[in-house]
Formats: structure tokens, sequence, C-alpha cells
């Protein structure tokens, strides 16, 4: 396990990160009704997105 | 037949939740804990998934596509922050024992009653209308699925179906609430059968819910991408995959992540659940990723759900909220259908038992027990059983918090969409936000700013979003809404202050946020908090840095008799608990038992902590109050520690000189600077120790202070005051300025003789003389009074080896105190010196009303004077006496009373005739 | 109707300060000099208010203040802590023990009075307010 001090800036990133991708303006980019791979590419991201946060929380914690 | 099954099957299913309930309490009580894993823990706040998520997410879907998201990303983004915050809190509420969020925000202000109840009252009123969510979605389910295979009777608007069913799902609710929730008395022990059951819910919905998912979206359609191919095809479906401003905007987006943000740790069921709850801080770490993925998770399906409702019940035939129920009816199954009612049921039961415990023990801790407390619950003798009245008022509380969403219901007419009832809860308790995490990041923040913002918060929330929530009956918003009240326009609740092109909630969020935090900010800038409000805070705000439970600040310097103690206890805890914890402190401590009347300072904030477990912190205050004497501090114990820091001061100046002799060899001198750093160290300790002491004089002096100052200001606001009472207050505050100057050089007089720094004088002294000298000192109080004085000195006395002026300062302390109780003209006072077997006997004897063997007994301490009960206080200091005992106990002689009640006092002391040894030390005369 | 005063306090000089204060202020003044004499007075003079010292002859302050709580008619009298008591320890224990205001000595004489007209005003509230 690392060290509470490193673990706890990595989390600050990722939270900062999180807020960023998952919110306007970066989801007017993805503000499309195209399907990719069958499903729309605004709902895609969004869930893209948030698994990527929850999977960087995952590797922070659990390293 | 098939409604037979509906409600046996609802049946088994809540005979499942208590096996599982019993089951857990059953092991933690034999020390085996099912819930003490990081995966329970994250599947216990789950409970944040209620029939909202459950129904509402899909209705929500079906009218905005992804704008039912922000509502779990906002908690998702405060999960990987949860390492920060909600640890924090989890830290802190382990350390101060806190019951619920109203007692977390009571006891970070100093332990406001008025906060905790304020809190209470928010939340209370807050949650409403989420409970209400809760009963209108499983009654809406309940009907819909009892006309099995119709699809017809939705959530219409309030029909009367439906508003029945409702009531009968509320009561069932109650009894189900109270049986689930008050099984326990102490609230801070975990509930841990309560916990398993929530856990199984949690897997019980996700279940459910993927379950019909998957039946929808591979059993009705082929496939997701399929079902999104169909709704794509529609420019009415389409139109749900984008970012719409007819549909949500962006605004909307951020307002309700961010509102969620703050719900996940303010709404009273998470509280509960995340920091009340939790078995180990090491388990929120790894919540921070498990407990988002249970949100991913259960939000998979939503949207396909929500499009194949919309393609197979065109033209609104069906509530979006109940598409989860009518797609599985639709395709004629019966159990999967049966199945998803389960789910929902799950849900909401989960939401209601959680949530109603934290708010019937706030309602009980926070909001009735210092009612209870002040109106003398505790001290009336008739009531035994307090334990038994706590059960009673949370049950009523229970049933009381049900009903008032049921009521909620009945109002609103069940008609508007589920998430927009739930968002009006959630910025209730995003109030709490300032107050909270102001309080445990920021020291500033007092109790007064907290209360401002608090109210201030909540009442521009009922203004903009609840009281509005009432006016809308039947989907239409009344002239109150549309126009304003009186068709003012600018306090229209949904634009206020002309405010306009925002929804509801962002602009409610807005308002309210607003004056909170200011109100929070400015009000507490305004004035220094208290010392017990600046005590919690650095408790909060500092919660990392004391060590595990850390030593609890004493804040009770008072002693209680033990017997009250116990007994106190014994009220909220029972018999059997109260020895309990009494013996287990007794073996921790070391202490006897069985000779302990006097419970100490230590044990008095044992007790109390004890106490908040039960009542809450601010209750545990009152109540702890009500039995600790005040002030113990005496003035003795001042002195002594007074006594101590001028040994230690002398010791350190010996040091300081030997440390200069030795300053060569640096060996020693290390040693000794060493001693020395000790020395100071102790120094610095007892200088805190005399702030006390000065506290204690500090309360003699302010008395002549308070009729200087009063006085004072009197004379100065009334300047045409007559003559006669002019010259009658300004005698009093001469008077009293007189008092205040003796009493000050009395103190010092005295911290000097018992330090030993006074410097003494002796020389040979002719006792005659010196009675003649005081005499003419005092001679104006005698003739003050007409008193007579005769003298009478044995012959032939020699000389005593004695500093003059001190022993003329014991003669006249006598004679004045002669002169002040012998009565007025029929007074006699004499004054006999003789020899008495090598030593000088002196006696000061008066005619006065005697004192009794009880004051005889105090009249040396400081600051007790005789005449104390009778008739008001004498004039003097209290400090007279014991200075002369001093003195003559520094010759070596001793000083004391004679006397019986109404036959006036004798006041004795001996000086040796024998110069030699005794002069100049301390030892007694043996 | 006049309001009625009643000072509790055994020093004879603040107890003239505060007799001609409520006096000059509008107020009935009633003077107690002890914890017994001030529940006497108490129950045959009734007061609206109570200035209450805490060191007293006989039963302490603290303990009045106690019992006039635990009474259900006199549930409506404010009552104020007069007191050279001035530790939080003591503040704390008066407010928590159901007083309306806690003033220590050497007091203000208008934050008294002003103490004093609050407390008539709030009526039958009984927050605890710091003094």
């Amino acid at each position: 396990m690392i060290k509470g001090d490193k673990r706890g800036q990595r989390l600050l990133a990722i939270f900062a990160l999180g807020c960023i991708l998952l919110t306007y303006p970066m989801l007017q980019i993805f503000n499309h009704g195209d399907l990719v791979l069958g499903v729309p590419l605004l709902v895609l991201y969004v869930f893209l997105a948030w698994l990527a946060v929850i999977v960087l929380t995952a590797l922070a914690i659990e390293r | 037949m098939f409604a037979g099954a509906i409600i046996l099957v609802s049946l088994a299913y809540i005979g499942v939740l208590f096996a599982i309930a019993r089951f857990g309490d059953k092991r933690a009580d034999r020390g085996q804990s099912i819930i003490a894993s990081p995966y329970v823990y994250a599947l216990s706040m789950g409970v944040y998934c209620t029939a909202w998520t459950y129904y509402g997410s899909v209705g929500r879907a079906a009218a905005t596509g992804v704008g039912f998201l922000p509502i779990y990303l906002g908690p998702t983004l405060m999960a990987v922050l949860g390492w920060f915050v909600l640890r924090k809190m989890v830290r802190i509420s382990k350390t101060n024992r806190i019951t619920t969020i109203a007692d977390f925000v009571a006891s970070r202000y100093g332990k406001s009653t008025l906060l905790g109840s304020l809190v209470t009252l928010i939340a209370v009123i807050g949650i409403v209308p989420y409970i209400a969510l809760q009963l209108d979605a499983v009654s809406s389910s309940f009907t819909l699925l009892w006309n099995y295979p119709d699809i017809t009777s939705a959530r219409s608007a309030g029909s009367a179906g439906v508003l029945d069913t409702a009531f009968y799902v509320s009561l069932a609710m109650v009894l189900f609430a109270i049986l689930f929730g008050t099984r326990h008395l102490d609230v801070t022990e975990h509930h841990e059968g309560l916990v398993a059951a929530i856990s199984f819910e949690s897997i019980i919905k996700l279940a459910a819910f993927t379950l019909v998912g998957v039946y929808v979206a591979f059993g009705l359609f082929n496939g997701a991408d399929l079902l999104y191919e169909q709704a794509a095809a529609r420019p009415d479906l389409a139109r749900l995959f984008t970012f719409n401003p007819t549909t949500i905007e962006f605004g909307e987006w951020t307002t309700l992540t961010l509102l969620s943000m703050m719900a996940i740790l303010f709404l009273p069921r998470q509280f509960q659940m995340s920091v009340l709850e939790n078995m180990d801080e090491r388990h929120v770490a790894k919540a921070s990723w498990l407990f988002p993925l249970y949100l991913f998770a259960i939000n998979l399906f939503v949207l396909p759900i929500a499009l194949a409702g919309l393609l197979l019940f065109p033209d609104g035939a069906v509530d979006a909220d109940m598409f989860v129920l009518a797609l599985p009816m639709h395709g004629q199954q019966q159990v999967l259908a049966l199945i998803v009612f389960i789910g929902g049921l799950s849900a909401a039961t989960s939401m209601v038992i959680v949530d109603t415990v934290a708010l019937s023990t706030m309602v009980s801790n926070d909001l009735l027990m210092p009612l209870l407390l002040r109106a003398g619950l505790v001290r009336s003798p008739e009531r035994r059983d307090v334990g038994g009245l706590l059960l009673a008022i949370r049950r009523i509380a229970i049933a009381a918090i049900i009903l008032l969403g049921y009521l909620y219901f009945r109002l609103t007419g069940g008609s508007a969409p589920l998430v927009s009832i739930g968002l009006i809860s959630f910025a209730a308790v995003a109030q709490f936000a300032p107050a909270v995490l102001g309080g445990i990041y920021w020291k500033g923040g007092t109790r007064a700013g907290a209360l401002a913002g608090l109210i201030a918060g909540f009442l521009t929330w009922g203004y903009t979003l609840s009281l509005p929530s009432l006016h809308v009956i039947g989907g239409a918003p009344d002239s109150f809404v549309v126009d304003g009240p009186w068709g003012i326009g600018w306090l229209r609740p949904y634009a206020l202050f002309g405010l306009t092109d925002l929804d509801p909630i962002t602009h409610a969020l807005f308002w309210s946020l607003l004056v909170n935090t200011l109100l929070y900010v400015v009000v507490s800038l305004l004035r220094q908090p208290s010392a017990i409000e600046h005590s919690q805070a650095s408790r909060f705000v500092d919660a990392f840095q004391h060590t595990g439970a850390g030593e609890p600040l004493l804040f009770w310097r008072g002693a209680a008799p033990l017997d009250d103690l116990r007994s106190l206890l014994e009220r909220f805890l029972g018999a059997a608990r109260t020895e309990r914890l009494l013996s287990t402190y007794a073996r921790q401590r070391g202490v006897d038992w069985q000779t302990l009347t006097i419970a100490d300072a230590d044990l008095v904030q044992y007790a109390e902590n004890q106490l908040a477990g039960v009542i809450g912190t601010a209750s545990a205050r009152v109540a702890t109050a009500s039995v600790v004497q005040e002030d113990p501090l005496t003035m003795d114990e001042m002195l002594r520690l007074l006594d101590e820091t001028s040994q230690v001061l002398a010791y350190s100046q010996q040091l300081e000189e030997r440390t200069h002799q030795l300053e060569q060899k640096s060996l020693q001198l290390e040693a000794a600077s060493a001693e020395l750093r000790a020395a100071n160290e102790r120094l610095q300790e007892l200088d805190r120790l005399k702030d006390d002491f000065i506290s204690t004089v500090t309360h003699e002096l302010r008395t002549p202070l308070t009729s200087i100052r009063a006085f004072s200001e009197i004379l100065y606001d009334n300047p045409d005051l007559d003559a006669a009472r002019r010259t009658n207050f300004l005698e009093i505050i001469l008077k009293e300025s007189e008092r205040l100057t003796r009493l000050i050089n009395q103190v010092l007089d005295l911290a000097k003789l018992e330090s030993g720094a006074a410097e003494w004088h002796t020389t040979a002294v002719h006792i005659g003389e010196l009675i003649d000298d005081a005499l003419v000192a005092t001679s104006g109080l005698f003739a003050e009074k007409n008193i007579q004085v005769t003298v009478a000195v044995g012959a032939g006395l020699p000389a005593v080896w004695v500093d003059r002026d001190r022993v003329m300062q014991v003669l006249i302390n006598l004679l004045s105190n002669a002169s002040k109780f012998a009565p007025a003209d029929v007074g006699a006072v004499q004054i006999r010196a003789h020899h008495a077997g090598g030593w000088l006997q002196m006696a000061v004897i008066d005619n006065g009303p005697g004192i009794s063997p009880d004051e005889q007994a105090v009249i040396f301490q400081k600051f007790r004077q005789a005449g104390d009960q009778r008739q008001g206080k004498p004039k003097g200091t209290g400090l007279g006496l014991p200075i002369s005992a001093q003195i003559i106990g520094h010759f070596g002689g001793r000083l004391w009373v004679e006397s019986e009640v109404g036959a006036g006092a004798t006041f004795l002391f001996t000086l040796p005739l024998e110069p030699a040894r005794s002069v100049g030390s301390d030892e007694g005369m043996g | 109707m006049t309001h009625k005063v009643l000072i509790v306090d055994d020093e004879p000089n603040i107890v003239i300060s505060l007799e001609f204060l409520m006096d000059q202020a509008g107020y009935a003044v009633a003077v107690a000099r002890s914890g017994e004499e001030a529940l006497a007075q108490i129950r045959t003079f009734q007061p609206d208010v109570v200035l209450l010292d805490v060191m007293l002859p006989g039963i302490n302050g603290f303990d009045i203040l106690q019992r006039v709580r635990q009474n259900a008619t006199w549930q409506q009298i404010a009552i104020i802590m007069l007191t050279a008591k001035g530790r939080d320890v003591e503040v704390a224990k008066g407010l928590a023990l159901g007083a309306n205001a806690y003033v220590t000595k050497p007091f203000s004489t208008r934050d008294l009075l002003a103490e004093v007209r609050r407390c008539l005003n709030t009526g039958q509230n009984h927050d605890a307010r710091p003094g």
C-alpha cells in the first residue's frame, strides 16, 4: 500500500478529472445523437467516463 | 388468486428481512459481526437508491434522456473525496459519540440544544416529501400489479384507489419501521441487524432491476442496440439522446450534480449508514469505488427501459414512472412482475426504515429530550425508567413522520414526477452543507453563525421550493406561483427578485445556499467564539491530529455525588448497564468502588459521554449539569498550587545559579540545563493552574467592583440626581473601593506569606508597648460604637523576639474583628497577655454573639467569614484570620478561638518567649 | 401593567444599585437576600423577571433556577443569572439549566436593562443565549 499522503493527492487529482469529464463543456463535445456501437454517443461517453473515474479510484485505493 | 400471491410474497419478503436482522444481531452479541466488511458497508450505502431510483429514474429518463444521471454522478465524485470528507466525519463522530447529524451540528457548535432542535426540524420537514415519494411509488406499483394483467390504472393523478392504498401502505410502513427500527436504545452501538438487512435489500433491488433490464433489452427487444436503433428512428425519442434546451440544460445538470454531492453526505439515512454504522475507517477507502460501482450498475438499464416503455406505450397511456413494472406485465411475465414489485418494495422500505430511525432518534434526543430535561424529568424521583419513555417517543415519532409523508402525498395529490419530489428533500438537507463542512474545516464558525445560516437557508428553501410544490395541484401551478403572492412579481417563488430562466431547483438552491453561506460566514466573523465553541471547533477541525480516542477535554471541573450520578445513569441506561459501565471504569482507573462517594471530573466526563450515546451530546450536557456541583476548585487547592509554583520557581533559580557555577564543565552543564528545561516545563504547567487561582480570587474581587461600576454608571447617567442620594452613592463607591484595595493587598500579602517570600525583621518587642500602639490604631473603631476596652498585661513579661509590624498586624486584625462583633454601646473588649509555661499567651475577648463550632472550623480558611449564614456578610475580606494564622505560625506559635454561641468569642495566640531556634523557621510548636 | 422584577442577592450595595436601576426603569421591585427568601418571594410576589445571584446563603442560585424550571406554573418566569461566577462551565451550566440569560458581574447597567427588556419581550421564550 502506498503512503496515505500520495494516495490523497491522487484521489484529489481523480476528483478534479471527474469534475471536468462529467460536466459542461466537456459533455458538449459528445452531444450527438449518432449511434456508436449501437449506443447513442452521449450516453456511451457519460457511462465510459463514469467507469473510468471508478476504475482510477479503485487503482488509487487498492494499489 | 394473484392478488393473494402479491400480499403473501410481500409478507414473506419482510419475514426474511426480520430473520436476517435477527441473525445479524445475534451474531453481533456473540462478537461475530457479519457486517464488518467493506462490501457490506458499500452495499449499506446503497440505501441511497430508493423508489426514486427504482421507478423514478426511468420516468426522468423518459422525459429528459441522460438527465437522470447527475444524481448518481455527484455521489460518485463525493465518494472519491470520501478519504478526506467522509472519513473525517466518521472519525469525529466516533471520538465524540455522535448519534445523529443534528447531534453532529449541535456538538460542533458548543453542544447547543437550540441548534440540535433546528437541524432536527429541518431534517424532518425536509424528508417528509421524500417519504411521500416512497409511499406514492409503493402504492402505485401495488395498484398497478393488483389489476394484473390490465395495465390501465397507472399513476393517474390522485385516483382514489391509489390514495387509499397509500394509506394502508403507510400503516404497514409505520408498523414495519417501528418493529424494525426501535429494538435498541443505545444509538451509538451499531445496529448490526439493521445494516445486514439493508445491505440485503440493496442486493435485491439491484438484482430485480437488472433482471427486468435484461428482460426488456433481450426479451422484448433483440438486444439493446436494436432498441436504440428503433428509438433513433423516432424523432420524438431520438431527442432524448442529446442535451436539449427544452429537456435538460447544462445548468441544471451541474446543479443536480452538486446537490447530490451534498445529499450523499447529509441525508439522515446516509449519515446513519456511512458515518454512524461504519465499523472501520478503512472501509471508507474501499467504499469510495465500490459504492460508485453499485450506482453505475443500477443505472445501466435505465435508459433502455425508458425507451422501451415509450415505444410500447405510446401517447402516455402508462405513467413513465411505472414503466419498470408495466413492461414485464406487458410481456405477460407474471413472476417477473412480482419480482420487480418486491425489488421496488425493498428500495422503498430500506429508505423508510433508515430515515425514520435516524429522524426519530433526532426527535427524541435533540428536540424533545432537552425540553423534558428542563421540565425536571431527570430529577423527579417517580420517573425511574427513562429508557422506556425514550423508546415510546421514538415510536411515536416514526408514526408521525410517516403519516406526515402520507399527508403531503394527499395534499400534492400524488401527481408530480417522483424525481422532482425527491429533489425538494435534497435541497432541504443541502442546507446543512455550510454548517457541517464549514464546521469540520473552519474553526471560526460559531453557533450564532450556524443558527443564522440554517434558519435563513431553510426559510428560503421553504419559500422557493416547498411552499410552491403545495401550490401546484393537479399539475397546474396557481396564481401564487405564476404571479407571485398578492400579484407582487418580484416575490414569485420560482423567480425571486426577478431571477427568471432558472429551473426551480437551481433557483432555490442558488438563493437558499447563498443566504445560508453568507450569514454563516458573516455572523461567525462578527463575534469571537466562546470557549466551549472554540474547544469543540478544534476537536472537529483537528480531528486527525488527535490520536485515537484522545483524551476528552475536561469540561467539567466539577465533581458530583456518586449516588446522584449513578441514579442519573440508571434512568437512561438501566441498572445493569450502569453497573457494568461503572465497574469497567473502576477497573480501568484502579478506583476502589466501595470507598468512593464523590465522582471526580474525569468520571463525570465519562458519564456524560456514555449518556451522549443514548440521548445525544447536547442533552447529555444538560442532564449532567443537573447533578454536577459547581466550582469545586477551592481557594485552598489553588493556593497550594500557587505554593508549588513558588517552590519550583525557587528551585529553578537555584538551578540557574548552579548552572552558572558549572559553566566550564560542559557535561554537568548539559545535565543541569536538562533539569532546568524540565523545571521550566513544569513552571509553564503551573502558570496555567495559576490562572485558575486568579479566577477564584477575581470572583471575590468582582463583588466590590460590581458595586463600583454600577453606581458609577448610575451617577454618570443621572446627572440631576438629588444631593442626598448622590452623596450616598458616592460613599458606597468609596467604601467599596477601599474594600477592593484591602482585598488586593491581602491577597498579595497572603501569597507572599505562603510562598515564603515575605521578609521578616525580627527584633525584641515588648508586648505592652505593642498593645498600646495597636489600641491607638483601632481607637476610632471602638469609639464609633462606644465600646469599652480593658487591658490586662501580666507583670514582668520579658520581650518576645518577633517582627514587630507583623504581630501588630495580627493584633489590629483581632481588635477590628472584635469591634465588628461587639454590640454598640454595651460592647466590652478585653485584651490579656500573660506568661504560660515558656510561652506568651495573648487573648482578645469580645462580648458579641459568639461563634458556633461549625463556624469555628472554617473561619481560618480563606474567604470564609463568620456571619455568612446569619445576617448577610460582615464587612471584611475573609482573609484577615488566615493571614494572622500564617504570621503566628511563622514564629512557632498558634492562633485559635474559644467561643460559645451567645457568650462572646475569645481569640488566643501564643508566641515563644525563648528567642533562639524557632525564629526564622517554619517549625510548628509541637 | 407594570412588570415585576425580583432581585436575589446578598450583597447590600449591589442590591441598592439594582433596586435603583429597576425602579428607575419603571418596574415593581422586590428583594430577597437568601435562597429560601427567594423561593418564598417567587411564590408570593410572582415576578416576571428574576435577577439571580449564585452564591447565596442557604439554597444557591443554580438550585433555585432548577426548582423554578421544574415547576410547571413558573415556566414563564424569565431568569437572568447575575453572578461573579463567569467561567464557561458555569455559564454553560446556567444556560443548560434553563436560564434565559447569563450576565457576569461586574455588569454594564445598560446591558443589564436591555437583557431584562429582552426577556420581558420574548415572554415565554426560553432559548439559551450567551450572556
